[in-house]
This record gives C-alpha cells, structure tokens and sequence, in this order.
C-alpha cells in the first residue's frame, strides 16, 4: 500500500541555514533517502519552496478566483513530501517518526487513494 | 437428538460466553471487522440448523469459528471487487488454508486468546480516535452489542454504531495491521491499550444508580482484559500494575453503595464486605511487580495506584490508614502525572496525616487552575477540609458548589447530608 507522508513545520521553525544544526538536519535526510531507497519503498519525495511562494486557486460558480498565500492560514505548512510503499500503517508510522522535520514539526500520513481499472 | 429448546438455550450461553472470543478470533483471522462480524451471525443460523439434528459439537466455540470461516470466505468470493486487494486476497488464502485443516476436537483456546491480544492491540491503535479504541475494544473482544456499549457509556446506538462504524473504515484504509507490535513500540502501544482498558473498568466502577447491572459488566470485562493482557506479557510492570489496581478496586465494589444505591465513601464503607478473595490476590501480584520493577527500574502510575489501594484495603479501619505512606505514594504518582487531580488526591491524604489546615494550604494554588472551578470533587473536597477544619460557613458554601456541579442523584444525596449536618452542627456549637 502507498503511503503520503506529508512534511508539515511552522515557517522558520527549523535550523537556520549555515549553522551546524542544519547541516545535521540535511545529512539527516541524506541518510533518510539512503534508508528509503536501500529498502526498496521509495516511490517519490521532494521538498517544496516556501509557503510565502505559494499561490491558492479556486473555482466558485464557473469564477476562477486566485488568491496569494496557502490555503488555509494555519502556522505549520507543507514543506514537502514523501510517497512510499509499505505494507501496513505501522511501517509508514515508523518512517515518518524518522524524517528529521519529525523532531519539531509534524508529519501527516495518509493513504494513497486507490482507484480501480 | 436433543430438544429445541434446551439447543436454543445452549446457543443462547454459547453467544453470552464464547461470541467476543470467537469474534475476536474470526476478525484477526479475516482481517475485516464487518465481514467477520457478519460472517458470525450466518455461522450462528447454520448452528441453530445443524446442532439440533446433529447434537451439540464438543466445542461449540470452535465449531463456530470453523462455520464462520467458511461463512467469511463465501462473503469475500461474493464480494468480487473486495479481492482485488491484497491483504484480503491474503486472508482468503489463509482461511482457506486453516478451514481445510479444520480439526473439531483441537483445543483452540490457547490461539484464541493470542488473537484477541492482537487484536486489542488493533483496536487501541493510536491512529484512532480514544473514544473509539474503547468502544471498538467492548465490540470486538468482549463481543458487548452497539447498543449496551451506548448504554454504558450514556450515549445513543446511533451516535455509538457510527463511531464505529468510522474506526472500522480506518482501520481498513489506512491498513492498520493486526499484529502485537515489537517491544520497542510497547512504550506508547501499551500505554493506549492500558489506558482503554482502564477507562472501560472506570466506566463500570463510576456507575451511578439505575445502571449498576450492565456497567458492573464492564468492570469484569476490564479484569478479564487486564489479566488476558498480563498473562502474555508476564514481566510488563505496569501492566501486573493495573490488573492488581482493578482488582483492589472491584474488592470494594459491594460496599461502595448503600441500600437506596447512594455512594458511600471510602471513610464509612463497611470493611467486613470487601472481597478478601480479590484484596489478596491483588496484593500478593503488587508485591511480586513492585520487586520486578525496583530492579528494572520500570515503577509507573499504575503500579503506584496500586499501592495507594493496597494501602487502603490493609486498615482495619479509616482511622487506622496509614496516610503517611499514601501522602509519600501520592508524592510518587505526581511525578508521573503533574495534574491538578493527582495533587487534589495527594493534598487530602496530606489532611489526615497532618490535618485539614495542612490539606487546605496544599490545594490553595489549585483553584486558580482553570479546570478547577467546575470539577465537581475539587469543591466536595474543599468542603469537607474546611468542615474539618471547623471554618463551618466556608465549609457550606463550598457544599453548595459542590451540590451544584454534581451530575449524579446519589453523590448529590451524599453532599446534602454533608450539608445538613454541617448545618445542626453550626446550630450546636451555637447554642
């Protein structure tokens, strides 16, 4: 079953560029994407450019109506992702406790939506 | 060839006795809770059918499991769409397997009881709601319908059959497994099956009048569930912890309610009828765990509980409590648990040991907590510190909260008496 671990921390909540901590943090997903990809589940991931970059669209009574920022003003935002194979929730539940933004953001985990045919 | 109705009568104690076993089996065997559940109630048909042309088999339980089996398998070939997923297509291969191995006489005790732990397991999972894990708990393992569930936990069928129904579907989705998780989950598994277990015994003790029967229920179930729980993993502290908590707990049961059902506290409890059957065996399984856990370092909040009520059931008396040692215990638990509760707890032994004045300047920061204004104990234990204390017109006022914010009649009926006599006592002192 394909699982979407969806990277979620408040802006600037992480290590700050150029300090030791966030060179721990990157060898921290290097090592990750090593794991994932040595047991063989990996199926996609990528990190997203900030939230200050993103950009709303939305459809009311055939109305196209963009608007700047995410769509909901919530503090954590989605920074990136990961889509891996696993066989069950506890698997993806154990991965996702291993992304380095684990250790100050949150992780959602959800199903990847089989469609029949 | 026996008679209708005695078969009826078997098939009747059979479904009270052995459906949560059975279910709870079938469903880890199935991997899907309403195939199993209705699979069950088709093997329940072929039963009244076969048993009274065929007499009664020598385990009707495991007859059962085997009909159903076979009942799931049909219901999963007629569910074609089902089969294109592979954990049932999994399943099916299993129960296959297993129903063609099918030996009547085999004792399945043993594996059913293994099933059912793997399956609280699933039911407790943290990626369910809590109110949930209990109530799919009461379902699935102790076989409880939807409605004594809602029932017991004052809500309607409805509101309860859709709560499950929503986990159920989780569970599914989400693919959540049904396995005993390894020892390096058991920190926070464990912690959410113990508290559901717990909080189902708390729903049965906490029963006020009018449900005692189907709520008393729920405090064996919770015993059951614990010593299931214990039995398999013997050397978890906490989990020897909670078995002998309840067991202290349910010791009082009988004494707890006077004749017109009203609660009766622990200081005028009639000590002759507490379980000593239950006192005993829940003392002597916290000594063995205490001394396990000293060495592991593994004591926790259940095993202390544990203690404070052994403490309790060994005085012969109120009086003759040693209130020294629960003040230390209750020391103890807050450090597992900082809630304005555990010191409420702590401060009123502190007002036996040292007196009311000790008690009351102890819970004197608590009523700046914000939970605090509208828990009902808080105000019923001030009250009584400050009748203690001799401060009777502090000491009504607080009754008068107190009454207010009680949600049951008999704990109600308590406090007015409290109140009344409070009252006569002021008079006296007066005259």
């Amino acid at each position: 079953m394909q699982y979407m671990l969806l990277i979620y921390a408040a802006d600037g909540a992480g290590p700050a560029p150029n300090t030791p901590e966030f060179g721990a943090m990157m060898q921290g997903y290097m090592k990750f994407n090593e794991e994932v990809n040595a047991a063989g589940i990996f199926v996609a991931g990528e990190p997203l450019q900030g939230s200050e970059t993103a950009t709303t669209v939305k459809v009311r009574d055939g109305n196209t109506q963009t608007t700047d920022g995410p769509f909901a003003e919530t503090r954590e935002v989605l920074g990136g992702y990961y889509r891996l194979n696993c066989k069950d929730l506890d698997e993806a539940l154990s991965w996702a406790a291993k992304i380095p933004t684990a250790d100050y953001g949150s992780i959602e985990v959800r199903p990847i939506m089989e469609l029949p045919g | 060839m026996i008679k209708t109705a005695s078969t009826h009568q078997a098939v009747e104690q059979i479904v009270r006795n052995e459906w949560g076993r059975v279910l709870a089996a079938l469903i880890a065997r199935v991997r899907d809770f309403e195939i199993a559940e209705d699979a069950l109630q088709d093997a329940l048909i072929a039963a009244l059918d076969s048993w009274p042309k065929n007499g009664l088999p020598d385990s009707p339980a495991a007859w059962l499991l085997a009909a159903a089996k076979r009942k799931a398998i049909d219901r999963f070939r007629r569910n074609k769409t089902a089969l294109d997923k592979s954990p049932e297509l999994q399943a099916m291969a299993e129960l296959e397997q297993q129903a063609a191995e099918y030996e009547p006489d085999t004792d399945m005790a043993p594996a059913i009881e293994d099933e059912r732990l793997r399956l609280i397991f699933t039911c407790c999972h943290p990626a369910l709601p809590e109110p949930s894990r209990v109530a799919l708990t009461l379902k699935s393992i102790t076989g409880m319908t939807t409605p004594e569930i809602a029932r017991s936990f004052l809500t309607n069928t409805e509101t309860m059959a859709q709560r499950l129904v929503r986990a159920k579907r989780k569970i599914k989705a989400t693919n959540i497994p049904y396995v005993i998780p390894g020892p390096e989950l058991w920190p926070e598994r464990l912690k959410s099956v113990l508290a559901v277990i717990y909080l189902v015994f708390n729903e049965g003790y906490a029963a006020s009048e009018g449900e005692e029967l189907i709520r008393q229920d729920l405090c064996s179930e919770a015993i059951r569930l614990g010593r299931l729980l214990h039995n398999l993993m013997p050397r978890e502290c906490e989990v020897s912890g909670l078995l002998a908590l309840m067991q202290l707990h349910a010791s009082r049961q009988k004494a707890r309610r006077g004749k017109n059902g009203e609660l009766i506290t622990l200081e005028h409890q009639n000590r002759n009828i507490w379980d000593q059957e239950l006192i005993k065996s829940g003392s002597s399984l916290l000594i063995t765990t205490l001394t396990m856990a000293t060495g592991k370092g593994s004591l926790g909040p259940y095993q202390i509980q544990a203690a404070i009520s052994a403490v309790h059931a060994g005085a012969a008396t109120y009086d003759a409590t040693n209130w020294q040692e629960i003040t230390l215990l209750y020391e103890k638990l807050y450090a597992f648990q900082p809630t304005p509760v555990v010191q409420l707890n702590a401060a009123v032994a502190l007002s036996f040991a040292r007196g009311a004045e000790a008690g009351l300047a102890a819970i004197e920061g608590l009523c700046s907590e914000k939970d605090m204004a509208k828990y009902q104990p808080y105000h019923a234990t001030r009250a009584d510190m400050l009748r203690r204390a001799g401060r009777y017109n502090d000491a009504a006022a607080a009754y008068n909260v107190a009454i207010e914010l009680s949600a049951n009649r008999s704990e109600r009926a308590f406090l007015q008496q409290r109140l009344a006599e409070l009252k006569d006592g002021g008079k006296s002192s007066v005259n």
